[in-house]
């Protein structure tokens, strides 16, 4: 605790004790809140029981089952390809574009910033129903190609800003550097600054794949039966209720969303 | 521009400021980001415009005109009704995201380096899981055969099971749920720019924990509290999918109205008018708070 509480604890010692511990004592029965749904959907994946009341002994029978479930994988594929796709494609759109709206002044750069913050705080179902009717009317038959295009337009822009951020700190002095010495602009930008970004650039690039890779709702809008992804099918298997795969397969979730939590904290320490 | 700086020649010695300036080849290179936002943002939110003021014939094809009886049907008590109950549950679940996370986010931003670090994992691994996991674990809980039902039943306190799924304190929960870390997150950012000596001040010249709190602590906070308001309330307005799991057909919110005219209705013009007050509704809060949260940083 701050030494401001301990000096402030002198003046009011009950009350000041009895707040912090209300505090930690709501943060934990949070924490609980948060935790406790998680944790039973993983405890009952190994359930034997197809109900999820009773335990009725061990099984990895759910985990078989959703390996041995060839429309699931297939979803899989094709959420990890979308994902890898859009991933690319965002970093090169953000990271290019967060330097040359750093880099130089264009006419109009406050409506260009504007105009990559709206993907991001547009309500998803508006972007998807207006890519819907613009697929549409442009005749593009909904597929990879068109969930590849809504999930790029709502995941370069967190490339870009997390790019943006970092070039704020970056010394000027070392393009220029580069320049001096007889460098051209695209070698000072992809032999100087594109390293010292790599941190940003992972981290965007996370960001977008981790977007990507949970996107339902642009999806269901801009998908075909052939490209249905993860999200869509598992939204899809939840409407009809329960079903142990879906448990299995989100216990898989869970684990892999927490090491990639704690592999980008262990980046972030790296990069300090 | 200066025709000394020819584009061949490496920029070295040219001023600074034209430097900076952006010639064809930078705007060149700026080309396909540009396109990129027109072609799949500002160019499909113009079609759904227009989309909006069409009409469609008995085959649910889209006829070019201009009506605004797609906008009449909007204004029936029944759609209105939807919007109306649409904001109060993304405007409850945002009360209850702010009370339940508040003090949350302040335990978090006083507790030391170490502790604050874990906790904050502690968030982002929430924040990180799909929605989608966390709602469906939110029916494995909640189901008729469920295990909230399971426990109470066997406790012996309820004797036939409760109806829990599929109504509107699920969907609640569920969007509480959903949205909680969202909250978390940016008011945590607020108390931990704090200045511990401010607090110390008002204690010093004798404010009490509550007026401590009501005159310092939630004001340096309101930026954080309007940062998550933004990320909660506005997404939860038109979120369907937890609405669809978790409270069936038995309350649609808006967002189901709209997926349910491009899905299954097929009434795209009407899907686009209800699309575009929905539009306004997002630009004219997110305006609303932006503007408010200018005016406490200023």
């Amino acid at each position: 605790m701050p030494s401001s509480d301990a000096s402030s604890t002198l003046r009011l010692p009950s009350g000041l004790r009895t707040r912090d511990f209300l505090i930690g004592g709501w943060t934990a029965l949070v924490f609980v809140f948060l935790y406790v749904p998680i944790i039973v959907l993983v405890a009952y994946s190994f359930n034997a029981s197809r109900l999820n009341v009773l335990w009725s002994g061990f099984t990895l029978d759910w985990y078989v089952r959703v390996w041995d479930n060839g429309p699931l994988l297939r979803a899989a594929q094709n959420s990890l390809v979308i994902a890898c796709i859009s991933t690319v494609l965002s970093v090169v759109l953000g990271t290019s574009g967060a330097w040359l709206l750093h880099r130089y002044r264009f006419r109009g750069a406050g409506g260009i910033q504007t105009l990559t913050a709206i993907p991001m705080v547009m309500p998803e179902i508006l972007m998807g129903i207006s890519l819907l009717i613009f697929f549409a009317s442009a005749g593009l038959s909904l597929g990879f190609a068109t969930v590849v295009i809504g999930h790029v337009t709502f995941s370069f822009p967190f490339v870009l800003v997390a790019v943006q951020a970092r070039l704020r700190g970056l010394d000027p002095a070392l393009e220029e550097a580069a320049l001096d010495l007889g460098a051209t602009p695209f070698k000072a930008f992809w032999l100087v600054i594109v390293p010292c970004l790599r941190p940003a650039i992972v981290a965007g690039g996370l960001m977008a794949f981790s977007l990507s890779w949970d996107e339902l709702i642009v999806t269901f809008f801009t998908t075909n039966a052939s490209a249905a992804t993860l999200p869509i099918r598992v939204f899809g298997m939840a409407k009809v209720g329960l079903n142990p795969m879906l448990n299995a397969l989100s216990a898989i979730f869970v684990l892999a969303t927490a090491a990639v939590v704690l592999f980008s904290a262990y980046v972030r320490r790296l990069a300090r | 521009m200066d025709p000394l700086a020819s584009p061949a020649a490496p920029d070295a010695k040219s001023l600074p400021s034209d430097h900076r300036r952006a010639r064809w080849r930078a705007w060149l290179l700026l080309t396909p980001m540009v396109l990129w936002l027109v072609a799949f943002v500002v160019v499909p939110t113009a079609i759904l415009l227009v989309y909006s003021f069409c009409e469609r014939d008995e085959l649910g094809r889209v006829v070019f005109s201009f009506t605004w009886e797609n906008y009449q049907r909007v204004l029936d008590p029944v759609y209105l009704r939807i919007f109306g109950r649409s904001i109060g549950y993304a405007a409850l679940t945002t009360v209850i995201c702010v009370v339940v996370g508040f003090p949350v986010a302040y335990c978090i931003g006083r507790a030391s380096e170490a502790w604050r670090q874990r906790l904050l994992l502690l968030v982002m691994v929430p924040f990180w899981t799909s929605f989608l996991i966390r709602t469906y674990a939110w029916i494995t809980i909640l189901k008729e055969e469920g295990l909230l039902n399971g426990a109470l039943s066997a406790l012996s306190i309820v004797h036939a099971p409760l109806d829990l799924l599929y109504t509107p304190s699920a969907v609640v929960i569920g969007l509480v749920y959903a949205y909680l870390p969202f909250m978390i997150l940016p008011i945590y950012g607020s108390v931990e720019k704090i200045d511990g000596a401010l607090i110390e001040a008002a204690h010093d010249l004798g404010a009490g924990p509550l007026r401590v709190f009501t005159s310092v602590i939630i004001p340096l906070t309101l930026p954080g509290i309007a940062a998550g308001t933004l990320l909660v309330f506005v997404p939860a307005i038109g979120m369907f999918a937890v609405t669809d799991l978790l409270g069936g057909a038995q309350v649609p919110l808006i967002g189901n109205v709209i997926q349910n005219q491009f899905m299954q209705a097929r009434d795209w013009p009407f899907g686009a008018a209800l699309g575009m007050v929905f539009m306004l509704l997002f630009a004219v809060s997110y305006g609303l708070i932006l503007r408010f949260r200018r005016e406490e940083t200023a």
